[in-house]
Protein backbone atom coordinates (compact mmCIF):
# COMPACT_ATOMS: atom_id res chain seq x y z
CA UNK A 1 0.00 0.00 0.00
CA UNK A 2 2.75 2.17 0.63
CA UNK A 3 3.68 3.07 -2.84
CA UNK A 4 6.34 5.67 -3.12
CA UNK A 5 5.41 6.50 -6.77
CA UNK A 6 1.25 7.20 -5.84
CA UNK A 7 0.34 10.77 -5.24
CA UNK A 8 -1.71 12.20 -1.95
CA UNK A 9 -4.76 12.58 -4.22
CA UNK A 10 -4.39 9.51 -5.55
CA UNK A 11 -4.32 7.41 -1.65
CA UNK A 12 -6.55 9.31 -0.26
CA UNK A 13 -9.29 8.40 -3.42
CA UNK A 14 -8.24 4.98 -3.03
CA UNK A 15 -8.72 4.38 0.46
CA UNK A 16 -11.94 6.53 0.53
CA UNK A 17 -12.97 3.77 -1.91
CA UNK A 18 -11.67 1.47 -0.05
CA UNK A 19 -13.64 2.53 3.15
CA UNK A 20 -16.91 3.18 1.13
CA UNK A 21 -16.47 -1.23 -0.37
CA UNK A 22 -16.37 -1.85 3.12
CA UNK A 23 -19.28 -0.18 4.00
CA UNK A 24 -21.06 -1.42 1.77
CA UNK A 25 -19.88 -5.10 2.56
CA UNK A 26 -20.79 -4.86 5.49
CA UNK A 27 -24.82 -2.87 4.64
CA UNK A 28 -24.60 -6.70 2.11
CA UNK A 29 -23.92 -8.69 5.64
CA UNK A 30 -26.39 -6.95 7.77
CA UNK A 31 -28.77 -7.45 4.89
CA UNK A 32 -28.05 -11.09 4.74
CA UNK A 33 -28.16 -11.26 8.17
CA UNK A 34 -31.57 -9.35 8.50
CA UNK A 35 -32.87 -12.03 5.90
CA UNK A 36 -32.01 -15.04 7.44
CA UNK A 37 -32.25 -14.08 11.10
CA UNK A 38 -36.46 -13.77 9.82
CA UNK A 39 -36.48 -17.04 7.79
CA UNK A 40 -34.55 -18.75 11.23
CA UNK A 41 -37.80 -17.29 13.39
CA UNK A 42 -39.43 -18.71 10.56
CA UNK A 43 -38.82 -22.05 10.29
CA UNK A 44 -39.83 -25.32 11.82
CA UNK A 45 -36.36 -25.83 13.26
CA UNK A 46 -36.37 -22.06 15.03
CA UNK A 47 -35.93 -24.06 18.52
CA UNK A 48 -32.63 -25.35 16.92
CA UNK A 49 -31.39 -21.68 15.74
CA UNK A 50 -32.34 -20.27 19.55
CA UNK A 51 -30.79 -22.83 20.92
CA UNK A 52 -27.69 -21.92 18.75
CA UNK A 53 -28.00 -18.48 19.86
CA UNK A 54 -28.02 -18.68 23.37
CA UNK A 55 -25.00 -21.00 22.93
CA UNK A 56 -23.44 -18.14 21.65
CA UNK A 57 -25.28 -15.51 24.04
CA UNK A 58 -23.14 -17.79 27.17
CA UNK A 59 -19.86 -17.83 25.08
CA UNK A 60 -20.47 -13.72 24.44
CA UNK A 61 -21.37 -12.58 27.59
CA UNK A 62 -21.58 -14.54 30.44
CA UNK A 63 -17.37 -14.77 30.40
CA UNK A 64 -17.62 -11.20 29.96
CA UNK A 65 -19.55 -10.00 32.88
CA UNK A 66 -16.60 -10.17 35.59
CA UNK A 67 -14.41 -8.04 33.71
CA UNK A 68 -16.97 -5.72 32.98
CA UNK A 69 -18.30 -5.49 36.17
CA UNK A 70 -14.78 -4.85 37.12
CA UNK A 71 -13.50 -2.01 34.65
CA UNK A 72 -16.38 -0.48 34.95
CA UNK A 73 -16.26 -0.26 38.72
CA UNK A 74 -12.73 1.37 38.48
CA UNK A 75 -14.20 4.14 35.63
CA UNK A 76 -16.61 5.26 38.37
CA UNK A 77 -13.92 5.15 40.79
CA UNK A 78 -11.97 7.06 38.53
CA UNK A 79 -14.41 9.77 37.52
CA UNK A 80 -15.32 10.49 40.93
CA UNK A 81 -11.92 11.07 41.88
CA UNK A 82 -11.05 13.44 38.90
CA UNK A 83 -14.14 15.72 39.03
CA UNK A 84 -13.81 16.33 42.66
CA UNK A 85 -10.89 18.73 42.64
CA UNK A 86 -12.75 21.29 40.15
CA UNK A 87 -16.25 21.27 41.22
CA UNK A 88 -14.81 21.42 45.14
CA UNK A 89 -13.21 25.49 43.59
CA UNK A 90 -16.73 25.90 42.92
CA UNK A 91 -18.30 24.65 46.27
CA UNK A 92 -20.01 22.09 43.62
CA UNK A 93 -18.93 18.76 44.96
CA UNK A 94 -21.86 17.53 45.61
CA UNK A 95 -22.94 17.38 41.62
CA UNK A 96 -20.62 14.29 41.28
CA UNK A 97 -23.38 12.19 41.48
CA UNK A 98 -24.88 13.84 37.91
CA UNK A 99 -21.71 13.76 36.23
CA UNK A 100 -20.85 10.24 36.78
CA UNK A 101 -24.50 9.36 36.21
CA UNK A 102 -24.90 11.22 32.58
CA UNK A 103 -21.21 10.71 31.47
CA UNK A 104 -21.82 6.81 32.57
CA UNK A 105 -24.97 6.00 31.62
CA UNK A 106 -24.88 7.97 28.02
CA UNK A 107 -21.53 7.00 27.27
CA UNK A 108 -18.77 5.50 29.11
CA UNK A 109 -21.19 2.34 30.15
CA UNK A 110 -21.78 1.43 26.52
CA UNK A 111 -18.21 2.48 25.25
CA UNK A 112 -15.88 0.74 27.97
CA UNK A 113 -18.24 -2.71 27.44
CA UNK A 114 -17.87 -2.52 23.77
CA UNK A 115 -13.84 -2.24 24.03
CA UNK A 116 -14.12 -5.32 26.64
CA UNK A 117 -16.58 -6.90 24.20
CA UNK A 118 -14.60 -6.01 21.29
CA UNK A 119 -11.76 -8.51 22.48
CA UNK A 120 -14.21 -11.08 23.73
CA UNK A 121 -16.96 -11.20 20.86
CA UNK A 122 -14.95 -9.66 18.20
CA UNK A 123 -11.30 -10.97 18.21
CA UNK A 124 -12.87 -14.49 18.88
CA UNK A 125 -15.48 -14.93 16.55
CA UNK A 126 -12.90 -13.53 13.94
CA UNK A 127 -10.06 -16.06 14.90
CA UNK A 128 -13.10 -19.01 15.06
CA UNK A 129 -14.52 -18.40 11.84
CA UNK A 130 -11.11 -17.48 10.24
CA UNK A 131 -9.94 -20.88 11.13
CA UNK A 132 -13.07 -22.89 10.07
CA UNK A 133 -12.19 -20.93 6.54
CA UNK A 134 -8.64 -22.47 6.50
CA UNK A 135 -10.03 -25.97 7.63
CA UNK A 136 -12.42 -25.58 4.44
CA UNK A 137 -15.61 -26.01 7.12
CA UNK A 138 -16.86 -22.75 5.33
CA UNK A 139 -16.92 -24.36 2.48
CA UNK A 140 -17.97 -27.87 3.68
CA UNK A 141 -21.43 -26.51 4.93
CA UNK A 142 -21.80 -24.81 1.87
CA UNK A 143 -21.58 -28.18 -0.16
CA UNK A 144 -23.73 -29.17 2.68
CA UNK A 145 -26.29 -26.66 1.99
CA UNK A 146 -26.09 -24.79 5.12
CA UNK A 147 -25.05 -21.44 4.67
CA UNK A 148 -22.81 -20.13 6.85
CA UNK A 149 -24.44 -16.20 7.55
CA UNK A 150 -27.34 -18.42 8.37
CA UNK A 151 -26.03 -20.62 10.98
CA UNK A 152 -22.95 -19.30 11.75
CA UNK A 153 -23.23 -15.09 11.71
CA UNK A 154 -26.96 -14.67 12.76
CA UNK A 155 -26.62 -16.48 16.03
CA UNK A 156 -23.67 -14.84 16.55
CA UNK A 157 -24.80 -11.37 15.84
CA UNK A 158 -27.81 -11.23 17.43
CA UNK A 159 -25.78 -12.71 20.91
CA UNK A 160 -23.55 -10.14 20.65
CA UNK A 161 -26.19 -7.05 20.54
CA UNK A 162 -28.28 -8.66 22.80
CA UNK A 163 -25.50 -9.14 25.41
CA UNK A 164 -24.45 -5.66 24.88
CA UNK A 165 -27.63 -4.28 25.55
CA UNK A 166 -28.05 -6.60 28.73
CA UNK A 167 -24.22 -6.17 30.04
CA UNK A 168 -24.16 -2.35 29.37
CA UNK A 169 -27.35 -2.12 31.99
CA UNK A 170 -24.82 -3.62 34.05
CA UNK A 171 -21.92 -1.23 33.17
CA UNK A 172 -24.47 1.91 33.84
CA UNK A 173 -25.29 0.53 37.90
CA UNK A 174 -21.30 -0.41 38.33
CA UNK A 175 -20.35 3.03 37.34
CA UNK A 176 -22.99 4.37 39.41
CA UNK A 177 -21.87 2.00 42.20
CA UNK A 178 -18.02 2.97 41.70
CA UNK A 179 -19.05 6.75 42.22
CA UNK A 180 -20.21 6.03 44.97
CA UNK A 181 -17.37 4.15 46.80
CA UNK A 182 -15.07 6.88 45.98
CA UNK A 183 -17.34 9.37 47.57
CA UNK A 184 -18.18 7.36 50.96
CA UNK A 185 -14.59 6.39 51.54
CA UNK A 186 -12.52 9.46 49.88
CA UNK A 187 -14.86 12.66 49.41
CA UNK A 188 -17.07 12.69 52.71
CA UNK A 189 -20.42 13.21 53.33
CA UNK A 190 -21.47 16.27 51.27
CA UNK A 191 -20.71 14.54 48.66
CA UNK A 192 -22.36 10.90 49.40
CA UNK A 193 -24.91 11.44 51.75
CA UNK A 194 -26.52 13.10 48.80
CA UNK A 195 -25.34 10.93 46.23
CA UNK A 196 -28.42 8.77 45.16
CA UNK A 197 -30.91 11.29 45.39
CA UNK A 198 -28.86 13.78 43.52
CA UNK A 199 -28.38 11.05 40.75
CA UNK A 200 -32.08 10.28 40.47
CA UNK A 201 -33.24 13.79 40.23
CA UNK A 202 -30.36 13.94 37.24
CA UNK A 203 -31.33 11.30 35.46
CA UNK A 204 -33.49 10.53 32.85
CA UNK A 205 -35.43 7.78 31.26
CA UNK A 206 -33.63 8.93 27.73
CA UNK A 207 -30.57 9.12 29.65
CA UNK A 208 -30.82 5.45 29.89
CA UNK A 209 -32.11 4.21 26.56
CA UNK A 210 -29.76 6.57 24.50
CA UNK A 211 -27.27 4.63 26.17
CA UNK A 212 -28.55 1.28 25.25
CA UNK A 213 -29.81 2.33 21.42
CA UNK A 214 -25.48 3.02 21.33
CA UNK A 215 -25.03 -0.37 22.66
CA UNK A 216 -27.11 -2.16 20.44
CA UNK A 217 -25.37 -0.59 17.51
CA UNK A 218 -21.99 -1.26 19.18
CA UNK A 219 -22.75 -4.70 19.54
CA UNK A 220 -24.01 -5.16 15.72
CA UNK A 221 -20.38 -3.34 14.68
CA UNK A 222 -18.50 -5.66 16.24
CA UNK A 223 -20.30 -8.89 15.53
CA UNK A 224 -20.35 -8.06 11.68
CA UNK A 225 -17.13 -6.81 11.30
CA UNK A 226 -15.76 -9.70 13.06
CA UNK A 227 -17.71 -11.99 10.55
CA UNK A 228 -16.83 -10.14 7.82
CA UNK A 229 -12.87 -10.60 8.60
CA UNK A 230 -13.28 -13.67 9.92
CA UNK A 231 -15.00 -15.08 7.05
CA UNK A 232 -12.67 -13.51 4.32
CA UNK A 233 -9.72 -14.72 5.64
CA UNK A 234 -7.30 -16.61 3.33
CA UNK A 235 -3.89 -18.00 3.47
CA UNK A 236 -3.23 -20.19 6.88
CA UNK A 237 -2.72 -19.34 10.27
CA UNK A 238 -1.10 -15.91 9.59
CA UNK A 239 -4.37 -14.55 7.97
CA UNK A 240 -5.90 -15.48 11.15
CA UNK A 241 -3.88 -13.75 13.13
CA UNK A 242 -4.52 -10.59 10.74
CA UNK A 243 -8.41 -10.98 10.72
CA UNK A 244 -8.31 -10.49 14.48
CA UNK A 245 -6.06 -7.81 14.34
CA UNK A 246 -8.12 -5.98 12.07
CA UNK A 247 -11.43 -6.85 13.93
CA UNK A 248 -10.04 -5.05 17.22
CA UNK A 249 -8.85 -1.91 14.84
CA UNK A 250 -11.51 -1.47 13.06
CA UNK A 251 -14.03 -2.10 15.68
CA UNK A 252 -12.80 0.45 17.95
CA UNK A 253 -12.60 2.79 15.25
CA UNK A 254 -16.14 2.47 14.28
CA UNK A 255 -17.46 2.31 17.79
CA UNK A 256 -15.56 5.55 18.66
CA UNK A 257 -17.22 7.04 15.01
CA UNK A 258 -20.38 6.08 15.61
CA UNK A 259 -20.42 6.85 19.42
CA UNK A 260 -19.83 10.36 17.84
CA UNK A 261 -22.55 10.61 15.54
CA UNK A 262 -25.19 9.48 18.09
CA UNK A 263 -24.22 11.89 20.32
CA UNK A 264 -24.43 14.73 17.28
CA UNK A 265 -27.47 13.18 16.78
CA UNK A 266 -29.21 12.64 20.28
CA UNK A 267 -27.31 16.70 20.79
CA UNK A 268 -29.40 18.18 17.60
CA UNK A 269 -32.68 16.60 18.55
CA UNK A 270 -32.45 17.38 22.44
CA UNK A 271 -32.54 13.86 23.07
CA UNK B 1 -15.21 -53.77 -12.51
CA UNK B 2 -15.11 -54.05 -16.13
CA UNK B 3 -16.04 -51.25 -18.74
CA UNK B 4 -19.44 -52.54 -19.47
CA UNK B 5 -20.75 -50.88 -15.99
CA UNK B 6 -20.63 -47.92 -17.05
CA UNK B 7 -23.84 -46.63 -18.37
CA UNK B 8 -22.69 -44.10 -21.62
CA UNK B 9 -25.44 -44.19 -22.85
CA UNK B 10 -27.93 -42.79 -20.14
CA UNK B 11 -28.44 -39.62 -19.54
CA UNK B 12 -24.93 -37.94 -17.55
CA UNK B 13 -25.46 -36.69 -14.07
CA UNK B 14 -23.22 -33.59 -14.33
CA UNK B 15 -22.38 -32.52 -17.64
CA UNK B 16 -19.58 -29.27 -17.96
CA UNK B 17 -19.52 -27.55 -20.88
CA UNK B 18 -16.78 -25.55 -22.02
CA UNK B 19 -15.87 -24.58 -18.47
CA UNK B 20 -13.79 -21.57 -18.32
CA UNK B 21 -12.12 -20.34 -14.81
CA UNK B 22 -10.12 -17.47 -14.31
CA UNK B 23 -8.60 -16.23 -10.94
CA UNK B 24 -7.67 -12.32 -11.55
CA UNK B 25 -6.04 -12.47 -15.12
CA UNK B 26 -5.19 -16.31 -14.85
CA UNK B 27 -6.77 -18.52 -17.10
CA UNK B 28 -6.70 -21.92 -14.45
CA UNK B 29 -9.57 -23.29 -16.15
CA UNK B 30 -9.77 -23.24 -19.65
CA UNK B 31 -12.88 -24.81 -21.79
CA UNK B 32 -12.66 -27.94 -20.09
CA UNK B 33 -16.03 -30.44 -20.82
CA UNK B 34 -16.67 -33.68 -19.12
CA UNK B 35 -19.78 -35.84 -18.67
CA UNK B 36 -20.24 -38.37 -15.34
CA UNK B 37 -22.49 -40.70 -15.80
CA UNK B 38 -24.89 -42.70 -13.35
CA UNK B 39 -23.15 -44.93 -10.88
CA UNK B 40 -19.68 -44.72 -12.38
CA UNK B 41 -16.57 -43.69 -10.81
CA UNK B 42 -14.56 -41.37 -12.87
CA UNK B 43 -10.83 -40.42 -11.79
CA UNK B 44 -9.66 -36.97 -12.24
CA UNK B 45 -6.09 -36.67 -12.78
CA UNK B 46 -3.24 -34.07 -13.10
CA UNK B 47 -0.40 -32.56 -11.87
CA UNK B 48 -0.26 -29.81 -8.82
CA UNK B 49 -1.47 -26.94 -9.72
CA UNK B 50 -3.29 -27.97 -12.70
CA UNK B 51 -6.98 -26.74 -11.72
CA UNK B 52 -8.47 -30.42 -9.96
CA UNK B 53 -9.63 -28.96 -7.55
CA UNK B 54 -10.95 -25.78 -8.84
CA UNK B 55 -12.61 -27.84 -11.46
CA UNK B 56 -14.42 -30.01 -8.54
CA UNK B 57 -15.53 -26.58 -6.96
CA UNK B 58 -17.26 -25.65 -9.78
CA UNK B 59 -18.88 -28.56 -9.58
CA UNK B 60 -20.50 -28.23 -6.24
CA UNK B 61 -21.29 -24.42 -6.98
CA UNK B 62 -18.57 -23.29 -4.28
CA UNK B 63 -17.45 -20.91 -6.80
CA UNK B 64 -18.93 -20.20 -10.48
CA UNK B 65 -17.68 -20.03 -13.73
CA UNK B 66 -16.26 -17.41 -15.85
CA UNK B 67 -17.73 -18.82 -18.92
CA UNK B 68 -19.69 -21.97 -19.57
CA UNK B 69 -22.44 -24.08 -17.84
CA UNK B 70 -22.36 -26.92 -14.94
CA UNK B 71 -25.32 -29.31 -15.39
CA UNK B 72 -25.77 -31.36 -12.56
CA UNK B 73 -28.96 -33.24 -12.26
CA UNK B 74 -29.84 -31.60 -15.35
CA UNK B 75 -29.62 -28.26 -13.96
CA UNK B 76 -27.34 -25.58 -14.75
CA UNK B 77 -25.78 -24.78 -11.30
CA UNK B 78 -24.91 -21.59 -12.97
CA UNK B 79 -28.38 -20.69 -13.43
CA UNK B 80 -29.98 -21.23 -10.15
CA UNK B 81 -31.20 -19.05 -6.93
CA UNK B 82 -29.60 -19.81 -3.56
CA UNK B 83 -32.17 -22.11 -2.52
CA UNK B 84 -32.47 -24.34 -5.69
CA UNK B 85 -28.45 -25.05 -5.11
CA UNK B 86 -28.83 -26.02 -2.01
CA UNK B 87 -31.83 -28.63 -3.41
CA UNK B 88 -28.89 -29.42 -5.67
CA UNK B 89 -26.41 -29.55 -3.59
CA UNK B 90 -28.86 -31.86 -0.69
CA UNK B 91 -28.56 -34.62 -3.47
CA UNK B 92 -24.49 -34.57 -3.88
CA UNK B 93 -21.77 -35.23 -0.82
CA UNK B 94 -18.31 -33.60 -0.97
CA UNK B 95 -14.87 -35.44 0.84
CA UNK B 96 -12.72 -32.46 1.31
CA UNK B 97 -9.04 -33.12 1.17
CA UNK B 98 -8.65 -32.72 5.07
CA UNK B 99 -12.58 -34.23 5.57
CA UNK B 100 -13.09 -30.46 6.90
CA UNK B 101 -14.94 -32.09 9.95
CA UNK B 102 -16.93 -29.23 11.87
CA UNK B 103 -14.09 -28.90 15.03
CA UNK B 104 -16.33 -28.02 17.93
CA UNK B 105 -18.81 -30.96 17.44
CA UNK B 106 -17.94 -34.51 17.65
CA UNK B 107 -17.82 -37.25 15.09
CA UNK B 108 -21.49 -38.64 15.77
CA UNK B 109 -22.88 -34.50 15.89
CA UNK B 110 -20.86 -34.07 12.44
CA UNK B 111 -22.60 -37.15 10.63
CA UNK B 112 -25.64 -35.75 12.08
CA UNK B 113 -26.32 -32.07 11.16
CA UNK B 114 -27.29 -32.59 7.96
CA UNK B 115 -29.74 -34.88 8.94
CA UNK B 116 -31.03 -32.70 11.75
CA UNK B 117 -30.92 -29.98 9.83
CA UNK B 118 -32.44 -31.01 6.06
CA UNK B 119 -34.78 -33.88 7.20
CA UNK B 120 -37.60 -34.59 9.70
CA UNK B 121 -36.53 -37.76 11.46
CA UNK B 122 -36.85 -37.32 14.97
CA UNK B 123 -33.56 -37.62 17.41
CA UNK B 124 -33.70 -41.69 17.85
CA UNK B 125 -33.83 -42.10 14.08
CA UNK B 126 -30.85 -39.51 13.37
CA UNK B 127 -29.17 -41.72 16.35
CA UNK B 128 -29.64 -45.02 14.60
CA UNK B 129 -29.16 -43.60 11.30
CA UNK B 130 -25.53 -42.38 12.59
CA UNK B 131 -24.84 -45.50 14.22
CA UNK B 132 -25.42 -47.20 10.20
CA UNK B 133 -23.41 -44.62 8.69
CA UNK B 134 -20.20 -44.52 11.01
CA UNK B 135 -20.43 -48.55 11.17
CA UNK B 136 -20.73 -48.50 7.17
CA UNK B 137 -17.19 -46.61 7.29
CA UNK B 138 -15.47 -48.18 10.23
CA UNK B 139 -15.91 -45.40 12.65
CA UNK B 140 -18.51 -46.96 15.27
CA UNK B 141 -16.24 -46.77 18.25
CA UNK B 142 -15.28 -42.79 17.64
CA UNK B 143 -19.09 -41.74 17.63
CA UNK B 144 -18.01 -39.48 20.70
CA UNK B 145 -14.84 -38.25 19.66
CA UNK B 146 -13.76 -34.58 18.55
CA UNK B 147 -12.15 -34.62 14.80
CA UNK B 148 -8.86 -33.33 17.19
CA UNK B 149 -8.84 -36.55 18.60
CA UNK B 150 -8.35 -38.87 15.64
CA UNK B 151 -5.96 -39.48 13.07
CA UNK B 152 -5.90 -38.12 9.75
CA UNK B 153 -6.95 -41.25 8.11
CA UNK B 154 -9.84 -41.43 10.23
CA UNK B 155 -10.93 -37.76 10.16
CA UNK B 156 -11.45 -38.96 6.11
CA UNK B 157 -13.60 -41.47 7.10
CA UNK B 158 -15.49 -39.02 9.58
CA UNK B 159 -16.10 -36.82 6.37
CA UNK B 160 -17.28 -38.99 4.27
CA UNK B 161 -20.00 -40.51 6.31
CA UNK B 162 -21.28 -37.27 6.98
CA UNK B 163 -20.84 -37.27 3.07
CA UNK B 164 -23.13 -39.96 2.68
CA UNK B 165 -25.33 -39.17 5.49
CA UNK B 166 -28.46 -37.86 3.20
CA UNK B 167 -28.17 -40.90 0.70
CA UNK B 168 -26.41 -38.49 -2.09
CA UNK B 169 -26.47 -39.53 -6.05
CA UNK B 170 -23.05 -38.27 -6.71
CA UNK B 171 -19.91 -38.38 -4.39
CA UNK B 172 -17.01 -35.83 -4.97
CA UNK B 173 -13.83 -36.35 -3.44
CA UNK B 174 -10.76 -34.13 -3.27
CA UNK B 175 -7.22 -35.94 -3.12
CA UNK B 176 -9.13 -39.05 -0.62
CA UNK B 177 -5.83 -40.75 -0.25
CA UNK B 178 -3.31 -37.94 0.11
CA UNK B 179 -1.11 -37.89 3.33
CA UNK B 180 -2.03 -41.27 4.18
CA UNK B 181 -0.06 -44.22 4.25
CA UNK B 182 -0.66 -46.84 2.07
CA UNK B 183 -2.59 -49.39 3.66
CA UNK B 184 -4.89 -46.66 5.15
CA UNK B 185 -5.13 -45.47 1.46
CA UNK B 186 -5.90 -48.46 0.06
CA UNK B 187 -8.33 -49.16 2.63
CA UNK B 188 -10.08 -45.67 1.95
CA UNK B 189 -10.10 -46.98 -1.71
CA UNK B 190 -11.93 -49.96 -0.74
CA UNK B 191 -14.53 -47.70 1.06
CA UNK B 192 -14.74 -45.33 -1.93
CA UNK B 193 -15.34 -48.85 -4.22
CA UNK B 194 -17.96 -49.97 -1.63
CA UNK B 195 -20.02 -47.42 -1.54
CA UNK B 196 -19.98 -46.95 -5.28
CA UNK B 197 -21.50 -50.58 -5.37
CA UNK B 198 -23.49 -50.43 -2.67
CA UNK B 199 -25.39 -47.47 -2.92
CA UNK B 200 -25.05 -46.84 -6.74
CA UNK B 201 -24.07 -43.45 -6.38
CA UNK B 202 -21.51 -41.78 -9.49
CA UNK B 203 -18.51 -40.83 -7.82
CA UNK B 204 -15.86 -38.25 -8.99
CA UNK B 205 -12.44 -38.54 -7.41
CA UNK B 206 -9.54 -35.65 -7.68
CA UNK B 207 -6.11 -37.41 -7.23
CA UNK B 208 -2.40 -37.54 -8.39
CA UNK B 209 -1.63 -40.82 -6.71
CA UNK B 210 -1.74 -42.95 -9.74
CA UNK B 211 -1.93 -46.62 -8.01
CA UNK B 212 -5.41 -45.32 -6.29
CA UNK B 213 -6.38 -43.96 -9.58
CA UNK B 214 -5.77 -47.62 -11.39
CA UNK B 215 -7.65 -49.39 -8.37
CA UNK B 216 -10.70 -47.31 -8.38
CA UNK B 217 -11.07 -45.91 -11.72
CA UNK B 218 -14.20 -46.67 -14.60
CA UNK B 219 -12.88 -44.09 -16.57
CA UNK B 220 -10.12 -41.57 -16.10
CA UNK B 221 -9.51 -38.13 -17.31
CA UNK B 222 -6.44 -36.49 -17.34
CA UNK B 223 -6.41 -32.22 -17.03
CA UNK B 224 -3.41 -30.26 -17.38
CA UNK B 225 -2.68 -26.65 -17.15
CA UNK B 226 -6.49 -26.13 -16.78
CA UNK B 227 -6.85 -28.11 -20.57
CA UNK B 228 -8.80 -31.43 -20.39
CA UNK B 229 -5.99 -33.68 -22.57
CA UNK B 230 -7.82 -37.08 -22.85
CA UNK B 231 -11.36 -38.63 -21.07
CA UNK B 232 -11.18 -42.28 -21.46
CA UNK B 233 -11.90 -45.58 -19.93
CA UNK B 234 -8.58 -47.30 -17.24
CA UNK B 235 -7.98 -49.67 -20.21
CA UNK B 236 -7.40 -46.88 -22.67
CA UNK B 237 -5.00 -45.18 -20.00
CA UNK B 238 -3.46 -48.55 -18.54
CA UNK B 239 -2.46 -49.14 -22.54
CA UNK B 240 -1.14 -45.59 -22.59
CA UNK B 241 0.76 -46.32 -19.18
CA UNK B 242 2.37 -49.76 -20.43
CA UNK B 243 2.88 -48.79 -23.61
CA UNK B 244 5.77 -46.86 -25.70
CA UNK B 245 6.46 -43.86 -26.14
CA UNK B 246 4.46 -43.30 -29.53
CA UNK B 247 6.18 -39.56 -30.29
CA UNK B 248 2.78 -37.93 -30.00
CA UNK B 249 3.42 -35.18 -27.40
CA UNK B 250 -0.03 -35.51 -26.35
CA UNK B 251 0.32 -39.22 -25.23
CA UNK B 252 3.67 -38.91 -24.01
CA UNK B 253 2.61 -36.80 -21.56
CA UNK B 254 -0.30 -38.57 -20.26
CA UNK B 255 2.23 -41.17 -20.34
CA UNK B 256 5.10 -39.71 -18.48
CA UNK B 257 2.45 -38.76 -16.36
CA UNK B 258 1.18 -42.06 -15.18
CA UNK B 259 4.18 -43.65 -14.92
CA UNK B 260 5.74 -40.98 -13.07
CA UNK B 261 9.21 -41.05 -15.19
CA UNK B 262 11.46 -38.02 -14.27
CA UNK B 263 11.81 -37.71 -17.63
CA UNK B 264 9.18 -36.84 -20.72
CA UNK B 265 7.06 -33.87 -22.35
CA UNK B 266 6.33 -32.50 -18.70
CA UNK B 267 9.64 -31.85 -17.87
CA UNK B 268 11.10 -30.84 -20.84
CA UNK B 269 8.15 -28.21 -21.08
CA UNK B 270 9.08 -27.11 -17.89
CA UNK B 271 13.11 -26.61 -18.71
CA UNK B 272 12.30 -25.58 -21.92
CA UNK B 273 9.98 -22.40 -21.50
CA UNK B 274 11.74 -19.95 -18.69
CA UNK B 275 15.09 -20.31 -18.68
CA UNK B 276 16.71 -18.30 -21.95
CA UNK B 277 13.67 -15.77 -21.24
CA UNK B 278 15.13 -15.38 -17.70
CA UNK B 279 18.64 -15.23 -18.80
CA UNK B 280 17.80 -12.62 -21.15
CA UNK B 281 15.83 -10.89 -18.80
CA UNK B 282 18.66 -10.50 -16.27
CA UNK B 283 21.16 -9.92 -19.09
CA UNK B 284 18.86 -6.45 -19.48
CA UNK B 285 18.94 -6.23 -15.90
CA UNK B 286 15.29 -6.33 -15.26
N1 LIG C 1 -9.12 -18.67 -4.81
C1 LIG C 1 -8.08 -18.60 -5.66
N2 LIG C 1 -7.56 -17.40 -6.01
C2 LIG C 1 -6.53 -17.30 -6.86
N3 LIG C 1 -5.93 -18.34 -7.42
C3 LIG C 1 -6.38 -19.57 -7.12
C4 LIG C 1 -7.47 -19.77 -6.23
N4 LIG C 1 -7.71 -21.09 -6.12
C5 LIG C 1 -6.81 -21.69 -6.91
N5 LIG C 1 -6.00 -20.80 -7.52
C6 LIG C 1 -4.93 -21.09 -8.47
O1 LIG C 1 -5.44 -21.93 -9.46
C7 LIG C 1 -4.51 -22.92 -9.81
C8 LIG C 1 -5.15 -24.28 -9.72
O2 LIG C 1 -5.44 -24.55 -8.37
P1 LIG C 1 -6.07 -25.92 -7.89
O3 LIG C 1 -6.20 -25.86 -6.41
O4 LIG C 1 -7.29 -26.18 -8.67
O5 LIG C 1 -4.95 -26.95 -8.30
P2 LIG C 1 -4.92 -28.53 -8.06
O6 LIG C 1 -4.86 -29.14 -9.39
O7 LIG C 1 -6.01 -28.92 -7.16
O8 LIG C 1 -3.53 -28.69 -7.35
P3 LIG C 1 -3.13 -29.67 -6.13
O9 LIG C 1 -2.89 -31.00 -6.74
O10 LIG C 1 -1.87 -29.06 -5.63
O11 LIG C 1 -4.23 -29.65 -5.14
C9 LIG C 1 -3.33 -22.79 -8.88
O12 LIG C 1 -2.27 -22.21 -9.60
C10 LIG C 1 -3.81 -21.86 -7.80
O13 LIG C 1 -2.77 -21.01 -7.42
MG1 LIG D 1 -6.19 -29.59 -5.08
Amino acid sequence: MAGGGRNFVESIGSSAMGTVRYLGGLALLVGQTCYWAARNIASRKALSHLHAMSIQMVRVGVRSVPVVVLVQVFIGVILALQMYPPLKDFEQQATIANIVGVAGFRMLGPIITAVVLTGFAGASIAAEMGTMVVAEEIEAMQAMALDPIRYLVVPRVVATVVMMVMLSVIADLMIALGGYITSSLVLGPEVYMVYWAKMQDQLKYRDFYTGLIQAGVFGLLISLIACREGLKVSGGAEGVGRATTMTVVYSIFAIIISACLFTMIFYAFKL
Amino acid sequence: MPDSAVKTDAEPVVKVRNLVKRFEDRVVLDGVNLDVYPGEMLVVMGGSGCGKSTLLRNMIGSILPDEGSIDVFGRDLTELTDDELDAVRKRFGVLFQSGALFNSMTVGENVALPLREHTRLDANTIEIMVKIKLELVGLRQAENLMPAQISGGMKKRAGLARAISLDPEILFYDEPSAGLDPVTSAEIDQLMMDLARKLGVASVVVTHEMDSAFRIADRMAMLDKGVMLKIGTRAQFDAIRSGQPTGDEQTDLIRQFLRGDSEGPITKRRLSTSFEVDILKAAEGR
